[in-house]
């Protein structure tokens, strides 16, 4: 009962070995593929899956072996291992897998009674062949005719009739030959020019013809041999002449059969060849055309086919293709094939009425494409070698069409990162360059405010606008190059937790003497947390908007710095009790060359205010200024705070400790 | 200076503008200076002269600096102070763990440049003495004996933890100590990537030895590179 052996599979399903499904070209393969999954499922064993491909099964009419095919797809769906085999005995050919492989179950469809009492069925050979395996056989579908008989019956290979006609010429010839010989040959040396006949025709012919040979040769022999006396050798007659007639039947079916494997297998040859033809000149490619060129025209010398390769764009709509080669292309279907990554179109379960057939590019990565194959005559694509030859070509068109974007994605990068070096280098050799001479400036004119004896006073002064101005003209160069980093995009933000009372002191501290006589006041709020920011960084524009404040103000001026958060912000502010700004162009101060006031007598050129814009921007927060109600003006920024890392536990306890009296 | 000669210092640095205000300071202070223009000729002259200080360029026209500070640590602990751009903290950074007493950030000041001196070779003298068991700095006096801290004479309490990283700072006194360093002796040799420790503790020790912890005058930061215990 079919229903017994899958609802209690588990028994069978051995542990430490895979499952084997065998799949038949009759009935009952879904119930082999469903059954062989439980199967595996409870075993928690892989599973394969195989269909033998026999000199008989490849003389069945193309539905039959396409619907053996969709069987292999859907274990295949469902995670086997599948493979189709070729080979003569089923069982011999399936017991070498499930060794090779070592599957411990094998499943397969029951065999109908057997058409010839010595044919016996796959099941009971496999068992003989490999009495290790377990053979679990489930039902066939009920209510089906066995499909294979009819099919196999009905599907010779139609001869065509001038083989017939040539069959029986040779027949005719042959005795034209050898009747007038009896005489002098026995009647079964007669019968042994009549199967040398059979056995050519069946070469040169085939099966029908040869069958169509045997019978007029015997009948030839039987009406050419009543002519003598029928004597007591009438019974070795009738012995000779059945003899012939079961070799020349026998001959005909071996020869043909031989002959069928000889040209199944010339035709594997040709497309494992063209295959690798096709994947060799795709390995050469690197750009897309020659990938649609190779395809194209491999398609058509294998197929006698036209095809295109539709490529999505980036909304992730096939474009159509440029050439009007392909005027009936059927944009929609090919649209479905490439979102379900199934076939589509001629052939297929999906709007099979199409001229076309799409087949998805399906690379490891995702579906790359459409290839879209029209053939010359519509069956050429039905067969399924031909379908599976060309579901091989779409493969490797796929796999090539990945290569060739990884190729791309791979130089894009080569460029970008020599791009890269070639703007470091030459920022650090700015850098070194403009900064050496100012190092000297700096250090030989202090030496000069240094000397003994003192200078004069007004020498003095000289020398002490000189250390200032070269001291200035430094920190300009340090904005520009910073500014040229950000602009360029090469700056790397250097993202710590940091601690926001420790970037007010070093920056208070890196821009003193700029800030002259003027004194300063911070106001941080208690308990602020860890903020991740790039320290350098942000003491650059703390250091600019204090620079900032010092340049607008007078020497007298109150400088106040001031830390609170607020909505997820770590706000920074810089405010001082000087002029203010311009009212109504606060916002326009901080774009590049822009000044408060364009003809002002303080040097300086509008660049700094644009960076801290910019080292802000790149940390996710925003800046902006305005001017205080009590007069002056006031710089803020807002980074965004996070989570700040924990610390290390006995510490933390410690601090709790210590931090109660 | 204790000793009856001149001190010997030697610069490797190619720029001869440079070369000449950093031999014009260090002269006014009575050292001997000798001068190499590049990194051959500082190697020999390291060894030939027997400084007791080395000022070096890392960006030298023949070879990375860091080169010299290795061959030189291999047989002396003379102080050496490196000279670099402001953009390679990472330099800075493995110019100090190699070896390197100090840096300067160009452009940098005569000031800032006989400080660095001397606070390396007070640092050396220190090392030979091995001298008091208290030390000061500010208003803050420390019994390295008691392990006991005071400021204005009033104790002050640190945690375990606050007086390892005070240690550390004052064994090196007047020298920046890399932020890996810090955590490395103090927190061990797993924390490496912890910065935040030192972050956080500095800010207790700022909190409980200045008197603006927002202004240090002597717990200093010296950006993306360390911290120094300025005296």
């Amino acid at each position: 009962m079919p229903n017994r052996t899958e609802s209690e599979p588990a028994p069978f399903a051995r542990e430490g070995g895979s499952v084997l499904a065998c799949i038949g070209h009759g009935a009952g393969g879904a119930r082999v593929v469903a059954a062989s999954s439980r199967l595996a499922m409870l075993a928690g064993a892989p599973w394969h899956a195989v269909l033998v491909e026999t000199p008989r099964t490849r003389r069945m009419q193309e539905p039959v072996r396409l619907a053996a095919l969709e069987q292999l797809r859907q274990a295949a769906s469902q995670g086997a291992v599948t493979s189709v085999l070729e080979g003569d005995d089923p069982a011999a050919v399936i017991a070498a897998y499930a060794r090779r492989h070592a599957c411990a179950t094998a499943v397969l469809a029951r065999g109908r009674a057997a058409p010839l009492p010595w044919a016996r069925p796959v099941a009971r050979r496999l068992a003989r062949l490999a009495p290790d395996i377990d053979i679990v056989e489930v039902a066939r579908a009920q209510g089906r005719p066995p499909a294979t008989r009819e099919a196999g019956a009905a599907l010779d290979q139609p001869a065509p009739p001038r083989r017939y006609l040539a069959a029986l010429a040779a027949s005719l010839a042959t005795a034209l030959v050898a009747l007038p010989l009896l005489p002098l040959l026995d009647v079964a040396n007669a019968a042994m020019l009549f199967l040398l006949c059979v056995v050519l025709v069946a070469i040169r012919l085939g099966r029908g013809p040869a069958v169509a040979a045997t019978l007029a040769g015997f009948c030839a022999l039987v009406l050419a041999v009543p002519r003598r006396a029928y004597d007591v050798s009438e019974f070795k007659y009738a012995v000779t002449f059945g003899v012939m007639l079961a070799v020349g039947w026998i001959t005909a079916r071996l020869t043909a059969g031989l002959r069928e494997q000889a040209e199944a297998a010339i035709a594997r040859e040709a497309r494992t060849r063209s295959l690798y033809e096709f994947a060799r000149a795709l390995s050469v490619a690197l750009q897309l055309e020659q990938v649609f060129e190779i395809t194209r025209r491999f398609v058509e010398r294998s197929f006698d086919a036209r095809s295109v390769i539709l490529l999505p764009g980036v909304d992730g709509r096939l474009a159509a293709p440029s050439a009007p080669v392909l005027n009936v292309l059927d944009m929609a279907a090919a649209q479905w094939a490439f979102e379900h990554a199934e076939p589509a179109g001629a052939g297929t379960a999906t709007l099979p009425s199409n001229a076309f057939i799409y087949l998805p590019l399906l690379a490891p990565m995702r579906t790359r494409g459409v290839l879209a194959v029209r053939a010359a005559r519509q069956g050429t694509l039905l067969v399924p070698e031909q379908r599976a030859l060309l579901d091989a070509f779409a493969a490797l068109a796929a796999i090539a069409l990945e290569r060739v974007h990884y190729v791309d994605v791979a130089q894009e990068a080569l460029v970008s990162i020599e791009g890269e070096r070639l703007r470091n280098s030459l920022l650090s050799a700015l850098s070194h360059d403009l900064r050496t001479p100012l190092t000297g400036l700096v250090g030989l004119s202090e030496s000069l405010t240094l000397s003994r004896p003192p200078l004069e006073s007004s020498q003095m002064e000289l020398a002490c606008l000189l250390r200032d101005e070269a001291r200035r003209m430094s920190t300009l160069v340090a904005n520009l190059l910073d500014m040229a980093r950000i602009q360029s995009g090469g700056v790397k933000l250097k993202l710590e937790w940091q601690s926001v009372e420790e970037a007010v002191g070093a920056a208070l501290r890196a821009c003193r003497w700029q800030l002259g006589g003027r004194t300063v006041t911070t106001r941080l709020a208690p308990g602020l947390p860890l903020v991740r920011f790039d320290a350098a960084l942000i003491e650059r524009v703390l250091c600019n908007l204090l620079e900032n404040a010092a340049k607008y103000t007078p020497l007298d001026a109150a400088i106040e710095i001031g830390a609170r958060l607020d909505e997820g912000l770590l706000l920074l502010s810089v405010c001082d009790d000087g002029p203010g700004l311009p009212v109504g162009r606060e916002d326009a101060l901080f774009e590049k060359f822009v000044r408060g006031q364009q003809e002002s007598p303080i040097a300086g050129v509008g660049l700094g205010l644009a960076i801290c814009r910019a080292i802000v921007d790149a940390h996710g927060g925003r800046m902006r200024a305005f001017n205080r109600a009590a007069g002056g003006a006031c710089f803020e920024l807002g980074l965004p705070l996070g989570d700040a890392p924990a610390l290390p536990v006995p510490d933390a306890e410690e601090d709790q400790r210590v931090h109660q009296p | 200076m204790t000793t009856e000669s001149s001190p010997v210092a030697l610069v490797v640095e190619d720029e001869p503008q440079i070369r000449r205000f950093v031999r014009m300071a260090l002269e006014g202070e009575g050292w001997v200076v000798h001068q190499s223009e590049n990194l051959k000729r500082g190697l020999i002259d390291a060894g030939t002269r027997t400084p007791d200080l080395i000022i070096l360029d890392l960006g030298l026209p023949d070879g990375d600096g860091m080169r010299l500070i290795r061959e030189v640590r291999g047989w002396s602990p003379v102080p050496i102070i490196v000279l670099s751009a402001r953009i390679d903290e990472g330099d800075k950074i493995a110019a100090l763990d190699a070896g390197a007493d100090d840096y300067l950030t160009k452009p940098f000041g005569i000031g800032e440049l006989l400080a660095r001196v001397r606070a390396a070779l007070r640092r050396q003298h220190k090392g030979i003495a091995q001298a008091s068991s208290s030390v000061s700095f500010g208003k803050v006096e420390v019994d390295l004996q008691k392990r006991q801290v005071h400021r204005d004479g009033q104790p002050v309490h640190l945690t375990p933890t606050e007086y390892k990283l005070l240690s550390v700072l004052l064994a090196n006194m007047g020298r920046v100590v890399t932020a890996p360093q810090l955590l490395r002796e103090v927190w061990g040799p797993s924390n490496t990537d912890n910065g935040h420790y030192v972050r956080i503790y500095m800010g207790h020790l700022r909190q409980k030895l200045e008197e603006d912890p927002a202004q240090p005058r002597h717990l200093l930061t010296e950006t993306a590179v360390g911290y120094r215990l300025q005296p």
